[in-house]
């Protein structure tokens, strides 16, 4: 990684909405190694939120530990960020969300991070459907002691280590099929074109959004003999179609061939627009994206892109019935019942 | 049946004992509540214990009521009266009746040939066959048998009636149907005593008026209701005995007290989460985002949050946990309580850390500690934890009335509004310690659109919340961590001392209280003993003080290892051989008969073979 970023920039070209340039939207310099996907993915997150014109600081940062839980310190330095307990962002975030349900809950994770210690956490935030953006940066490897096989390595996979990973791997994405997720997405970290729509609309998506980032670790896990490698994702992508985010009100100019592309609208009424490819499929049918990601798989390559989605589930708040008003953001008088009500209750304790 | 004549029988009038034997899951509960409840209406001092399995249905349950006017609430050990109901357990609880006592039991069987003591009074009530006569439905037959022993009861201890009345019509207020059923079983009972076993008893519950104002309450709906009234919002929670209940009051109290009328959404969040791992997350999220948050739970749980208490500790976050402590270690005896948990709450997770911890000792310091926990864990933006324990939890103490001071105004700490960080004029340092008091300014994610925000960890920081492996930097916030646990001494409840400059000093803290005050009373008979409850972690000065002032300390403690000992030669720089342990671990409420016992045999020791011999003598730690 070069740690000299250019910082000269035109003072007006480039500026979104709030009248901010993208490095409003950047963090602290890097110090993942060069060539790491995870900054790529950084980038991404970086852009998605400049395009969406979101206020950085209504932007919460929550990861748990490893190179990925890392990277909220390389984007976003205006919003708050926690660099929680290993495995433990779920909870965390889930908390952070119920005091206050107006911010952005932007989770970063690894796959050691979720497939393996966090497992538990992974699997509950999403039955609950908390309202927030969960990435995953996938590397099959745990980069930060040095390359170790995570529970996404594929059996078979070979990282720098030379030695065919022995057991069979989680995927994140079938798991958060079968969980309930709303919206569950598949991208690689060299592909941000495709990655930068799928956070967008992961961001507008209200409910729990996932998305599975292949991200290749160079110094551990990058041979031309492991799944998770620029060479092999490259040669093995699928994409269930390009996609292109068009934010509500937008003039829509892309313009694609009649019936080869379809709308898939979100709550606040942007879209994304899927460009087909020829497996089609019913993206708001759980047991049509499941079958789609085993079709793929056992023709040897990774299904990424828009994998399912579906808005129609309550979110935690939801679900539990609170209040609109932030509940940290709720009063003493609101919340006290106070002495009055203490003569009663006393009472009826005699 | 035995010559009464002859039974020297145990004679008293508001000063016995009772124990219900009964099978847990057959609706005793309810009888056996109504029974003490009626003490307590009729202006005498109760306190009753629940002796429970870990199971919800089918095995032996056992309910301990203490009569005393003069106002003892703790254990008193040994039975002066016992309603055996139940069959796996009788041989037991007959063996186990004091000489003089009355054995009350289920005449519709005749008791074994083995049942023969001459030294206590048979009392057959044939409570199968009157329900059987009285009541059809299989429900209505075991519910009433319970209730048709307490309207027995009524009778044999002289009880006045209407007591008993006035609780089923309050009780059953909505549902009234329910109400004759029940005052029929409540004759059916008092009616057959009176006329087989006439003057009988010689045991008396008489009117009394020595309650006051006081209410009946449990340790754990205290609490759960302090948690409403300190403005707790967040609760993330796992179930575990004796904990659950906690939770269980504070949303009860949520939705009587925090539900918008308008819209009926609620102004709280209560989510029962995957493990105490994710309960404890949930709180320090929430906390961390500006909300008051907290969770409960015991000993196993404390166990698993330690990694995430380090987080808080380290990184600053405010976290209020309830600790309702069981038996342990490991699984434990988790239906018994005791008190040891101190040292894994004290020092909780790896590294050094140090925990502020409270120790209530009746359900009216639950809900004042706990409204005292949410203002310290925020003033302090640390974890402080609630020491309770299943005795104080989940059984139902007799205790002063909960109040509240309107003019209480939440301390939120050091928290930077909006405006605050914009009149910023020099740099905001997440961890600067500004005044002195090792308690830096935090800022709420969301606050401010240019200043505040800053990067929460558990690895080291700076003053900046920057990363740093800077020995020097990380070692300089360390020591500052020590400047803010000095700050928490000085806010903490400070330990209640009655002190007549006595040699000896007896200190005890969370429900031994009970049973610490009724054995002083005895002690200080022959020789004067001044006392000290302790009533938080870290120790104020005058803890010190007292330990100072004295030659011959006791300390009561409910666990084996003497961790408040520990603690108090840790923190304290105490020669250990100073205090002299007496230590109660066999899972039930600590007695006062044992502590006379064990104070009195170590006193006469210390008489007899000079001081020096202290050590050896069984019972120090």
């Amino acid at each position: 990684m070069t740690y000299i970023r250019p910082n000269f920039r035109h003072p007006e070209k480039d500026r979104n909405k709030l009248g901010y340039s993208i490095r409003n939207y950047e963090g602290a310099l890097s110090t993942l190694c060069a060539g790491c996907g995870h900054d790529s993915i950084s980038a991404a997150i970086i852009q998605s939120c400049f395009d969406l014109n979101l206020e950085p600081h209504k932007i919460a940062k929550i990861s748990g530990i490893g190179c990925s839980s890392k990277t909220p310190t390389y984007f976003l330095g205006k919003a708050h960020g926690f660099n929680s307990v290993h495995g433990r962002m779920p909870s965390v975030t889930t908390g952070a969300n119920m005091a206050n349900k107006d911010l952005l809950y932007l989770g970063v994770s690894g796959d050691g991070d979720t497939a393996s210690i966090g497992m538990g956490q992974f699997a509950h935030v999403i039955r609950r459907n908390l309202n927030m953006v969960y990435i995953v940066m996938n590397n099959g490897c745990y980069g930060l002691t040095k390359g170790q096989d995570s529970a996404t390595a594929d059996k078979g996979s070979v990282s720098k280590k030379g030695v065919p990973s022995l057991f069979d791997s989680i995927d994140l994405c079938q798991m958060a099929l079968q969980l309930g997720a709303g919206l569950v997405a598949r991208s690689f970290s060299g592909d941000k074109k495709q990655l930068t729509p799928l956070i967008k609309a992961a961001i507008q998506h209200r409910g729990f959004a996932f998305i599975d980032v292949i991200s290749p670790c160079v110094t551990f896990n990058n041979t031309p003999q492991s799944t998770k490698g620029y060479e092999w994702v490259r040669e093995h992508m699928e994409a269930t179609g390009t996609i292109d985010f068009i934010p509500d009100r937008s003039e829509i100019t892309l313009d694609y061939p009649a019936g080869s592309s379809r709308k898939v609208t979100l709550h606040d009424g942007s879209e994304l627009h899927l460009q087909k490819n020829g497996t089609d499929y019913d993206l708001s049918s759980r047991k049509a994206a499941m079958n789609q990601i085993e079709t793929v798989k056992e023709q040897q390559k990774i299904l990424t892109g828009l994998i399912y989605h579906n808005e129609t589930k309550l979110d935690t708040h939801g679900k539990i019935n609170t209040v609109e008003t932030p509940l940290n953001a709720l009063t003493q008088d609101e919340l006290c019942p106070g002495s009055t009500v203490l003569s009663e209750l006393n009472a009826k304790l005699r | 049946m035995n010559a009464m004549s002859e039974i020297n029988k145990i004679s008293a009038t508001n000063d016995f004992v009772i124990r219900f034997a009964n099978v847990n899951g057959s609706g005793s509960a309810s009888a056996n509540n109504l029974f003490s409840q009626a003490v307590f209406r009729l202006g005498v001092p109760v306190s009753s214990k629940n002796i429970f399995p870990s199971n919800i249905q089918g095995l032996p349950t056992w309910f301990e009521v203490r009569i005393n006017e003069q106002g003892y609430l703790g254990r008193r050990g040994g039975y002066d009266f016992v309603v055996a109901d139940n069959g796996q357990t009788m041989a037991k609880d007959y063996q186990e009746l004091l000489p003089g006592g009355y054995f009350f039991y289920d005449s519709s069987k005749r008791l074994p040939h083995t049942f023969n003591r001459e030294d206590i009074v048979e009392l057959g009530v044939p409570l199968t066959e009157i329900v059987n006569t009285h009541y059809t439905d299989p429900r209505h037959r075991q519910i009433f048998k319970n209730i048709i022993y307490v309207g027995a009861l009524a009778y044999l201890l002289d009880m006045d009636f209407s007591v008993f009345e006035e609780s089923i019509n309050t009780l059953f207020a909505k549902k009234p149907k329910l109400i004759e059923p029940n005052i029929k079983a409540l004759k059916l009972g008092f009616d057959y005593a009176e006329q087989n076993h006439t003057d009988v008893c010689q045991l008396n519950i008489h009117r009394r008026d020595l309650n006051g104002d006081q209410i009946l309450m449990e340790g754990n709906a205290a609490a759960g209701l302090g948690a409403v009234f300190a403005g707790a919002t967040v609760a993330g929670w796992y179930p575990i005995t004796p904990s659950t209940s906690v939770v269980e009051a504070f949303e009860k109290y949520c939705k009587a007290y925090r539900v918008d009328q308008d819209t009926g959404q609620n102004k709280f969040a209560i989510l029962q989460a995957e493990d105490e791992l994710a309960a404890i997350g949930m709180v320090i999220g929430a906390s961390w985002n500006g909300a008051r948050a907290f969770t409960a739970t015991s000993g196993p749980g404390v166990s698993l949050m330690s990694e995430f208490l380090g987080l808080a500790y380290f990184a600053e976050i405010p976290v209020m946990l309830m600790d309702i402590q069981r038996t342990g270690p490991s699984t434990g005896m988790p239906t018994r309580t005791q008190q040891s948990d101190l040292i894994s709450a004290a020092y909780a997770s790896h590294g050094d850390t140090k925990n502020v911890l409270l120790f209530p000792s009746n359900p009216k310091e639950c809900f004042d500690m706990t409204v005292i926990g949410f203002d310290l864990a925020e003033r302090l933006q640390t974890p402080v934890i609630l020491m309770s324990d299943l005795d104080l939890g989940m059984n139902v103490h007799q205790c002063d009335p909960i109040e509240w001071d309107d003019s209480h105004v939440y301390d939120r700490g050091k928290v930077l509004n909006e405006q605050q960080l914009t009149d910023l004029s020099e740099r905001w340092g997440r961890y600067l310690d500004v005044d002195s008091d090792g308690i830096p300014y935090r800022t709420i994610p969301g606050t401010h659109p240019e200043k505040g925000a800053f990067f929460t960890r558990g690895s080291s920081h700076d003053e900046y919340a920057a990363y740093t492996e800077d020995g020097e930097v990380y070692a300089r916030g360390m020591q500052r961590l020590l400047v803010k646990w000095d700050t928490s001494k000085t806010l903490v409840p400070a330990a209640e001392v009655s002190s007549e400059g006595a040699d000896i000093g007896v200190i005890y803290f969370g429900t031994s209280a009970y049973s610490s005050q009724e054995a002083l009373d005895q002690l200080r008979s022959t020789q004067a003993m001044d006392a000290m409850r302790i009533q938080a972690f870290p120790f104020g000065p005058e803890v010190a003080d007292f330990i100072h002032q004295h030659q011959i300390l006791f300390l009561i403690e409910q666990n084996r290892d003497a961790q408040m000992k520990t603690l108090l030669v840790n923190e304290l720089a105490i020669d250990p051989n100073k205090i002299i342990s007496v230590l109660n671990i066999d899972g039930m409420p600590i007695t006062a008969e044992f502590l006379v016992t064990e104070i009195q045999n170590h006193l006469n020791d210390l008489l007899s073979h000079g001081r020096e011999n202290q050590q050896s003598t069984g019972g120090v730690a």
